[in-house]
């Protein structure tokens, strides 16, 4: 076709161990607001990063045009120069300027090397004027809300003269009311002859605005939705996101259920960034004995906040509820009182928040439970070389020997590490946070395979995945965890990947209440967005 | 059990995927990169004893100067013994030099104008020292302000202190024992002995050295046989034999040279258990695994129980009690507390740990690491002042070689994670 604006064929971009992206393709027609979905993970974003330059020409494969031409970006100045622009999940506003100077940072008004700012002020209040954004140029950014930063953002993509405007989740933290006037301003845009690309996990304002709809799975371009020729729901969508055969393959097991270890009962969670903001709210979780519980929901729905919070308050502030252990209250108030309660937690950012990657294998797994290793305050360390050497062999971690640098591991090995360190402490609850992330395929069986050990040793486990078919392939029974409340709760003979989606999408309309107003000024430490442990890399 | 038909010996079959590099083949190559990072401080400051042991024409290694040596720079080791642990957990301290004037002249002033009996204003001293640090260390672990800003406010403050306490004038002089702790010799117990060609020297000293040298070797022999009894590789029994004799001779030679001019100095003696002790606590202690547990990853940490804060707070009030001690060394030498001791000492404190192999982000680090990285400025202080070097341009030698340490070590870095 003539009219595409840009067009990316057979995109394929790898990290160690790791494909994200298998020749995708995507061409978007000039003038359209074209949505892209698919789940966590699915490479939505990398493609962007490709798109945009972050991952410069020559660490991926593929071609690029734009405009017919070929691009060859090495960083987003490139791109930026040719009027493709991104706004990432995270804005990159500096909080401590004003408006104005954000929208021009790095594109200064300036003559002779002064800021002219009669010049600066006036034109970024024409730019306010384009998104509606009634607030004074000068106007400290972290004094307003993040409904209105997103607008800024959207203000400073204009003043670079924005051809192709791209959309990382632009409503995962606004409002209904803000996230409406967000999509009114991209269709007044797409007026304008500006073409937006848009990354949502909310399907039905995709299906609202979007004129095409490119659904990626597994690092795949699966296909192209086109509302004029194809019915578009949100079940069309939703099918096609998950469409996957489970050709996955999980160890079988049969699972022996017993008693109540843990539950959660009216579990209500405050942002610690943003004030007043519910993260997680009256949710109620049983786990048993023996039993593999997973823990469904999209990125920013709370299921790592959930779990941080229940592991020694690791997260939040204004944390309601009750934790029953075994039949009696329990109080949990810091992460060694959630060790002497027989709680684990493994977190989903191995490198930043699992382990000390300078240190050897031996004292990571030693780390957490150190003081069992210890007499009077002293390590017995011919002992903890012992246990370490007899976890590497039955986890079957590959290394030289435990006296390896653990950053030198691969993700599987490094995660076989963590999870030692964890069933050092002995628990009787096993949280994992996206255990399988960025690993390949062999190294998932094996952890498939412990977990299903661990269950059968009588240990309550809590997957969080954003995999469906794993949490379908490895689970007993699932909960959905939609905009921090548990939306549905299913065995697994009940469940389906659609079955699951619709519970984790559907919520969001449902309890917008959860959220705070867009008046609500933004938070004082003028970080603009929560601290969101769930954002890391797609 | 359930039936798990396939296992992970299974999935050994299939063997290491495309993204899982099986286990990294120890080439000699990257082993000996590995040992160069760890050992290349040792083999520097042996560089640095022969080449001013040339340069000096011996002098260097004569038996008053090894004891001259030993003695100016007890005060820095002892402060960088706590500051090693500080920029392990990734902090810093820049008030050092100001705790050591201060406690210093609180010293003074309980002994020369109080009149209290030594050891009780001693033990008051380490105590002030201790409440100094914790005061500092509240508001780093507990308050949240960066350990730079604190402790820079702490260097005008204890300065600030110091000057108030002293009234602007030295005060001195000290009792005898506290002199002789920080100046002064072993008394010859045992009378001397010879040494053929060497002349007489200290039998006490001697038999110190080597009791030294046996404890050593008992230790490093029991550690080997323990871990054999593990089944842990060990080094070759050449190696492991050739490592322990050039530790003794460096051990011997010190003492010997030492024993012919006036026997061991007392500084000596306590730092010698101090390193002892402080090597322990960071090798084997919970507490000091606590401390690279912080350093290397602080979120890790927090998440697998360590309590971040109180380790913060506690190494911060060993570095006031360490800093106490070396007020006191340092003012019972010069037998006078006086308003600018102890300055700069600090930076000579940080600057030896950073060439004794710590790392700029915390996390890794060695109290021996850091005595020697302090001997060596020693050393090129004490042997460019034997060549007669303007002062300026030992400092110039000093910077150079601070630099060069640390580059060397972000290098090293560089490498491995490009690597990965």
């Amino acid at each position: 076709m003539t009219d595409d604006i840009l067009r990316m064929r057979d995109i394929t971009k790898t990290f160690p161990g790791v494909r994200a992206l298998q020749e995708v393709s995507l061409s978007v027609r000039q003038g359209e607001i074209h949505g892209i979905c698919g789940e966590n993970g699915a490479g939505k974003s990398t493609l962007m990063k490709v798109l945009s330059g972050v991952y410069p020409h020559g660490s991926y494969s593929g071609e690029i045009s734009f405009d017919g031409e070929p691009c060859e970006f090495s960083d987003i100045r490139d791109s930026e120069r040719r009027g493709i622009v991104i706004i990432h999940q995270e804005l990159a506003l500096c909080p401590q300027l004003s408006i104005a100077e954000n929208i021009f940072l790095g594109n200064e008004r300036a003559s002779r090397g002064l800021i002219d700012w009669n010049r600066t002020n006036h034109e970024a209040g024409e730019l306010l004027a384009r998104v509606g954004l009634h607030e004074n140029p000068v106007t400290q950014v972290s004094d307003i809300g993040v409904g209105k930063q997103q607008l800024v953002e959207i203000a400073k993509a204009l003043s670079k003269r924005v051809r192709l405007l791209i959309l990382d989740e632009p409503t995962a933290a606004l409002n209904d009311r803000d996230s409406a006037h967000l999509l009114d301003l991209l269709r007044g845009l797409r007026d304008q002859g500006i073409t937006c690309v848009i990354i949502s996990h909310k399907l039905n304002e995709i299906a609202a605005i979007a004129d095409r709809i490119t659904i990626l799975r597994d690092g795949r371009t699966i296909e192209t939705l086109d509302p004029t020729s194809d019915e578009v729901t949100e079940d069309r969508i939703i099918s096609g996101m998950v469409g996957r055969d489970l050709d996955h393959r999980f160890p079988p097991r049969e699972p022996r259920i017993g008693s109540e270890v843990l539950r959660i009962e009216d579990w209500t969670v405050h942002s610690p960034s943003q004030h007043g903001r519910v993260v997680v709210s009256k949710a109620n979780l049983t786990l048993r004995r023996g039993e593999i519980v997973g823990l469904a929901g999209l990125m920013g729905a709370g299921r790592t906040e959930l779990a941080m919070s229940v592991f020694g308050r690791s997260y939040g502030t204004n944390i309601s509820g009750r934790l029953v252990k075994d039949g009696r209250e329990i109080s949990v108030r810091s992460v060694r009182d959630a060790i002497r309660h027989g709680i684990a937690y493994a977190t989903e950012d191995r490198k930043r928040y699992g382990l000390n990657l300078i240190e050897d294998i031996k004292r990571n797994i030693s780390a957490a439970g150190l003081t069992r290793l210890a007499r009077r305050g002293w390590v017995d360390d011919h002992r903890e070389y012992q246990v370490a050497d007899e976890y590497r062999a039955s986890m079957n971690i590959k290394a030289p020997s435990v006296l390896s640098v653990t950053g030198k591991l691969s993700g599987g090995n490094q995660q076989k590490v963590v999870l030692s360190k964890w069933i050092f402490t002995n628990p009787d609850v096993l949280i994992l946070d996206e255990p399988t992330r960025g690993i390949d395929v062999g190294a998932k069986y094996e952890i498939y395979s412990i977990v299903n050990r661990l269950a059968d040793e009588g240990k309550a486990i809590l997957v969080i995945s954003s995999e469906l078919p794993e949490l379908l392939g490895l689970c007993d029974r699932i909960y959905t965890l939609s905009a921090g409340r548990v939306t549905a709760e299913v065995p697994r003979a009940e469940a389906t990947q659609e079955h699951l989606m619709r519970y984790m999408t559907n919520g969001q309309a449902d309890h917008g209440d959860a959220r705070t107003t867009s008046d609500d000024p933004g938070p004082a430490d003028g970080s603009g967005r929560p601290s969101d442990p769930t954002n890391g890399q797609e | 059990m359930s039936a798990t038909a396939p296992t992970n010996a299974d999935v050994a079959v299939s063997g290491p995927g495309p993204g899982e590099p099986s286990a990294p083949a120890g080439g000699s190559g990257r082993r000996l990169s590995i040992n160069l990072r760890q050992s290349g401080i040792y083999v520097a400051f042996a560089l640095i004893v022969l080449l001013f042991s040339v340069l000096t024409d011996g002098a260097l290694l004569q038996p008053q100067n090894i004891s001259n040596i030993v003695v100016q720079n007890s005060y820095v080791l002892i402060l960088a013994i706590g500051m090693i642990l500080i920029i392990i957990a990734g902090h810093i301290d820049l008030s050092a030099g100001s705790v050591v004037a201060v406690t210093g002249a609180i010293a003074a002033v309980l002994m020369v104008e109080q009149d209290v009996p030594w050891p009780l204003a001693l033990l008051i001293t380490l105590v002030v020292g201790g409440l100094i640090g914790a005061w500092q260390g509240f508001w780093i672990a507990y308050f949240g302000i960066p350990a730079f800003i604190v402790t820079l406010a702490g260097m005008l403050l204890f300065r600030a202190l110091t000057l108030t306490v002293l009234g602007n004038q030295g005060i001195g002089p000290f009792p005898d024992p506290v002199r002789t702790l920080a100046n002064g010799f072993t008394e010859g117990y045992l009378g001397n002995v010879g040494l053929g060609p060497l002349g007489g020297a200290d039998l006490f000293s001697l038999l110190v050295g080597i009791a030294a040298m046996a404890g050593i070797v008992v230790v490093q022999w029991r550690s080997r046989v323990a871990r054999l009894g593990y089944q842990q590789s060990v080094e070759p029994l050449p190696l492991f034999v050739l490592k322990l004799a050039l530790a003794g001779v460096v051990v011997m030679t010190v003492v010997v040279q030492l024993a012919r001019f006036k026997n061991l100095p007392w500084v000596l003696i306590l730092l010698a258990g101090l390193i002892l002790a402080y090597s322990l606590l960071t090798n084997r202690a919970v507490f000091g695994r606590q401390i690279y547990a912080v350093g290397g990853n602080l979120q890790a940490a927090t998440l697998s129980g360590v309590k971040v804060k109180s380790v913060i707070f506690w190494i911060f009030v060993n570095m006031g009690v360490l800093a106490a001690l070396a007020g006191i060394i340092f003012a019972g030498r010069l037998n006078q507390a006086g308003p600018t001791a102890g300055n700069a000492f600090e930076l000579d404190a940080i600057a030896a740990a950073f060439i004794g192999g710590a790392a700029v982000q915390g996390g890794v680090g060695k109290v021996v690491g850091a005595i020697t990285g302090g001997l060596i400025m020693g050393v090129i202080n004490n042997g460019m002042s034997l060549m007669g070097a303007p002062s300026e341009r030992v400092m110039l030698v000093k910077g150079a070689v601070l630099l060069a340490a640390v580059a060397f070590d972000v290098w090293t870095k560089r490498r491995a994670g490009a690597s990965r």
